[in-house]
């Protein structure tokens, strides 16, 4: 379970590397759809106080995209940002106990 | 650029070591014991850096070896932080709208006490930085709070910290389970992993000290607190301990906290705790 961590971690830095892999043309309520999820994810993660500056950027990616109509972009940025602030929750739960593995002694 | 990646490679795979070894004793309980926690913390660090004096450590990347320490002298000759000194002397000599002045506000008129910063309170149940009791002192007496991030905080802690220059660090845990528990809060604050890079205060300042990140060289993280507030170039100004928090709350991508969020008040706690003996140096200059 713990070990999950730093997978989430590099799949979210992966993400954020550009290497996922490109989604077909997107539609309005597919970014609507997108982008309510990634709000709630990062709402999520700020109320752990855990939020990473990666999430937000992304978010005001997605929508900056939309206001200028390019749905795909906007859709893809949504994305990019629930699982950075997916990532980001999965890092505080986990650090609930795992901060203690650093501590000196 | 380099180092930085190298750095954020090695600690996610000291992350996953550290998960695979050490998860048997996380499950162990844990009582809180500040003073073994102190012990452990600065021999951590003295066997570390075993030429480093001790008094030295609070000198921060200077502390890390004999040709930063000559470039921390020929600093300390002409201080950039001189006219923050004067500044700060200044402004606390002068008295508030209603005639009473910082002096009224501390024990020994403000002179000398940087030391014991920050203490619990015990009636409020919280953590009362400097920063967080010179815009109480203001607030009580009618003036508007500094931002904790500018010139004038920086100013006015620079002052109270040079006249307590040379004077060991002297904080107290009082025997109240609030106190205690506001210490293990600020240390967990500490060794907490954060940010899009996954790192903890620790990752960069305990497991790093004396490694380049980017152009600069990484504070040990005994005594890290004892030469603030401190001049930087890359600022071109005066940073105070807030406005450091959260720069290294960026740095791993994490968004900061505001400042004097009851987890820096915590953690700026449990980090001047464990520096106790430790001199005062403040305020400090940095490249
Ligand atoms: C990504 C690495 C990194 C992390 C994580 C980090 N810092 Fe820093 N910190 C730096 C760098 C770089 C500097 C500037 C060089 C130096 O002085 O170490 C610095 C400087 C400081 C200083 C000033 C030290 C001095 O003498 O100039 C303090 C205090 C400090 N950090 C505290 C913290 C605390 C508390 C945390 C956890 C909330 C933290 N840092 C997390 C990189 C980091």
């Amino acid at each position: 379970m713990k070990q999950s961590l730093p997978l989430a971690m590099l799949l979210a830095l992966l993400l954020t590397l550009g290497l996922a892999p490109a989604a077909r043309a997107a539609n309005e309520a597919e970014f609507k759809a997108a982008y309510s999820a990634a709000e709630a994810a990062s709402k999520e993660a700020a109320g752990m106080r855990n939020q990473w500056t990666v999430t937000v950027s992304a978010l005001a990616a997605a929508k900056k995209a939309a206001d200028g109509g390019d749905f795909d972009r906007a859709t893809a940025a949504s994305k990019e940002a629930e699982a950075l602030a997916k990532a980001s929750i999965v890092q505080a739960t986990s650090e609930k106990e795992a901060w203690k593995a650093m501590e000196i002694r | 650029m380099k180092a930085r990646s190298a750095l954020l490679l090695g600690s996610l795979s000291a992350a996953l070591i550290a998960f695979a070894l050490t998860s048997p004793r996380v499950v162990a309980a844990d009582k809180v014991d500040p003073a073994a926690d102190a012990k452990a913390f600065q021999n951590f660090f003295f066997q570390k850096f075993p030429a480093v004096k001790h008094e030295d450590f609070v000198n921060g990347p200077y502390s890390m070896n004999e040709d930063m320490k000559r470039q921390w002298q020929e600093k300390e000759e002409f201080p950039p932080y001189e006219f923050a000194l004067d500044a700060g002397k200044e402004m606390f000599a002068t008295p508030f709208k209603n005639g009473k002045s910082y002096a009224d506000c501390f024990p020994n008129g403000g002179i000398g006490i940087r030391q014991t910063y920050p203490y619990f309170d015990e009636k409020e149940g919280k953590v009362v930085t400097l920063e967080l009791a010179l815009n109480r002192c203001r607030e009580a007496n009618g003036e508007a709070p500094y931002s904790y991030v500018k010139d004038e905080m920086a100013s006015l802690t620079a002052y109270m910290a040079f006249t307590s220059r040379g004077k060991p660090m002297d904080i107290r845990i009082p025997d109240d389970p609030r106190a205690l528990a506001a210490y293990e809060n600020g240390k967990r604050y500490f060794y907490t992993r954060r940010g899009q890079l996954n790192f903890s205060c620790a990752s960069c300042h305990v497991q790093s000290p004396g490694e380049r990140i980017r152009a600069e060289i990484l504070a040990p993280a005994l005594g890290i607190l004892n030469a603030m507030p401190i001049y930087r170039s890359e600022w071109s100004g005066m940073g105070t301990i807030s406005r450091r928090f959260v720069t290294c709350n960026s740095q791993t991508r994490a968004v900061p906290l505001e400042p004097q969020a009851d987890e820096y008040r915590d953690v700026e706690y449990f980090v001047s705790y464990v520096a106790n003996g430790l001199p005062i140096s403040g305020p400090g200059a940095r490249p």
